[in-house]
């Protein structure tokens, strides 16, 4: 075998097999070891990712036998276009935060702590990425526990205690969540035997009685939805974003409840639109209202919050309701819309929190009315903030508007219902304009509240991987290119299964 | 008898729901994580359950024994690692609670609350 096969095992392997480096490192007694095993260690994934993503055939994917074990027997990994977009934002969203972030984890994290949360970051990116390659139920429940654990260990991994209480709750809510797509995972083997999805769907038509299968359905359904924090089982993301580390919201808001969703999206499109009938209408009928909700609500929250951190949270929890909106229309256009706005939210998103991380090096605290004058003192991250901002509302010419578009061009083919969902995606994006105009107003058009009005911008490492995220912003709301047709593909690929 | 005949499935489900219940009302953060404990514990009855097979032995290949009915060993090699997974959440939990009786001097939910809305 060359080593080109052997990249999806590589893609889960490398973060996994580096992470006990980078908690060895405590003992070479010096502060960036562990950082610089990190660092490297999620540049290789994401050079892997992307040759994954170069290479893979749209059509089929990428199968890979784990120990040369056959499918449905043994584990299959299995890198489909879909999952390999989710690769690049894992890995790249890893790569980035760690890049620009050592500045601010160094100011968070304690010195004799920093090795184990470089090796609990790398087991987040390792168990992310086996949840997104992996073709195997069991699996995806193991790997998802894995970069879960990790996640709460990187999350109380900084000095609020606050973030204790919030991790808490996030690690009860959580392992509810995967708990109960464990009962539906073994319902489901129950009935057919299987744990491969592939195998799965083929198997789920010849079961005589369909009554646990359709409780797996809403046990699956249920569990994923909570662990992606879909209104309204989102009370868990808040406080989770806002008191962990800074640089730590950026990588965890770029990636990990796209995770879940991605494994919802695949076992209700691939496993259970092809095998049970009217499941697809159930599914839009249930989440369509779901999502709705979750724009408006979690706007309007937004709108009202004081803390930025926690606008911004609230501000994810709308933009999930963007991506269930898109997958419940059942269209191509549709889950293209959906599946695209996974890339253009991490980008946006990532690229604020980065900002706000930079800003929190500087500012007293990041209230809102803290912040007052910041545009002035650090005027090289405003800026930044601002073009990530213009992404995250969708303004043409940036990548934000590129999901919008497909969003809305999806919308407009459903007649009435379409109209009204229009209407829903173009009020949000008001309110989108109305919660990131209160940051600005705060940053630009009140004077500075201490006397020190020396211009104190972030560090350069910080500063120019977070130009390169704004900038990456606009070059892909230009010129789409890969993601976008990578996303075409995915979302063809689990259309097969309607019609 | 057919209900009878699943008790093992009533047993999960009663199991489920007290834990559920637990994590739900009980303010006591070490409460809590006992109940999510028992929650898990119910899932890995469910998958015991569904592996037995009647009459079946131990799936051990013995030589010169003749044909066998085995148990499904799939679903024991599948729990043994949710049980590894279940400690883990389990002691992280606990350890998490250290940490939030360092900082706050207390393990209720309530007074946490309390404390939160004044910082």
């Amino acid at each position: 075998m060359t080593l080109a096969q052997q990249l999806p095992a590589l893609a889960v392997a490398v973060p996994l097999i580096t992470a006990p480096l980078a908690a060895a490192a405590m003992v070479f007694h010096r502060r960036h070891v562990a950082w610089l095993v990190a660092a490297t260690a999620s540049i290789a994934s994401l050079a892997i990712a992307i040759a994954l993503a170069a290479g893979v055939d749209p059509v089929h994917g990428v199968s890979y036998e784990v120990g040369s074990w056959p499918a449905p027997y043994g584990i299959e990994l299995r890198v489909t276009s879909f999952s390999a977009l989710l690769l690049m934002i894992i890995s790249g969203a890893s790569a980035l935060a760690l890049l620009a972030g050592k500045a601010s984890l160094d100011a968070e994290v304690t010195m004799q702590r920093r090795p184990y949360f470089y090796a609990a970051w790398l087991l987040a990116v390792g168990g992310m990425s086996g949840i997104v390659v992996s073709g195997d139920a069991f699996n995806i429940f193991v790997f998802m526990e894995v970069s879960s654990l990790a996640t709460y260990i990187l999350i109380a991994g900084g000095r609020d205690p606050r973030a204790l209480t919030a991790v808490f709750k996030y690690l009860i809510m959580g392992t509810l969540g995967a708990t109960f797509y464990l009962i539906g995972v073994g319902l489901i083997y129950m009935m057919t035997g299987t744990l491969n999805f592939a195998d799965m769907e083929a198997r789920i038509v010849d079961v005589a009685n369909l009554k646990p299968i359709l409780a797996a359905v809403g046990f699956i359904t249920i569990g994923l939805a909570l662990k992606a924090g879909v209104f309204p089982l989102h009370v868990w993301l808040p406080n989770a974003y806002a008191w962990s580390p800074h640089v730590v919201t950026t990588f965890i808001a770029a990636c990990s409840t796209k995770v879940s969703l991605y494994v919802l999206l695949r076992f209700d499109f691939l496993v259970f639109h092809g095998s049970l009938a009217g499941h697809d209408l159930q599914f839009s009928g249930f989440l369509m209202p779901l999502a709705v909700l979750a724009i408006l609500v979690a706007s309007g929250v937004a709108i009202a919050e004081g803390h930025v951190k926690r606008l911004l949270a609230y501000s994810s929890v709308a933009q999930i309701g963007y991506i269930v909106l898109g997958a419940s229309l059942l269209t191509a256009n549709g889950l293209t819309a959906a599946i695209v706005h996974f890339f253009n939210h991490a980008l946006a998103k990532g690229g604020m929190f980065l900002a706000v991380a930079c800003i929190a090096l500087r500012a007293r605290s990041l209230r809102l009315d803290d912040l007052a004058g910041i545009g002035r003192l650090m005027p090289w991250t405003t800026a930044a903030l601002v073009v990530a901002a213009l992404s995250l509302i969708g303004i043409p010419g940036t990548a934000g508007f590129i999901s919008k578009w497909y969003l809305v061009v999806a919308a407009l083919d459903e007649g009435a219902t379409g109209i009204a969902l229009v209407a829903v995606v173009l009020l949000s994006s008001l309110m989108a304009v109305a919660y990131v105009w209160r940051i600005v107003e705060a940053a630009y058009f009140r004077p500075p509240a201490g006397p020190d009005l020396a211009v104190r911008d972030a560090p350069a490492p910080m500063l120019a991987v977070l130009w390169a995220v704004a900038l990456a912003n606009i070059w892909f709301g230009l010129r789409p290119g890969l993601p976008l047709e990578l996303s075409r593909a995915a979302a063809a690929a689990l259309m097969r299964q309607i019609q | 008898m057919e209900v009878l005949g699943h008790y093992n499935y009533w047993v999960f489900a009663f199991l489920l729901t007290i834990g559920l219940y637990a994590v739900i009302a009980k303010p006591n953060l070490v409460k809590k994580l006992l109940g999510l404990s028992i929650f898990q514990a119910a899932v890995f009855l469910l998958y015991i359950s569904m592996a037995k097979v009647e009459g079946g032995t131990a799936p051990i290949i013995q030589g010169g024994a003749g044909e066998q009915v085995y148990s499904n060993p799939l679903p024991h090699v599948l729990i043994l690692t949710a049980i590894v997974v279940g400690i883990s959440t389990v002691a992280l939990g606990l350890a998490i609670v250290v940490r939030i009786r360092e900082e706050y001097g207390t393990i209720e939910e309530d007074e946490i609350q309390a404390q939160d809305r004044d910082r």
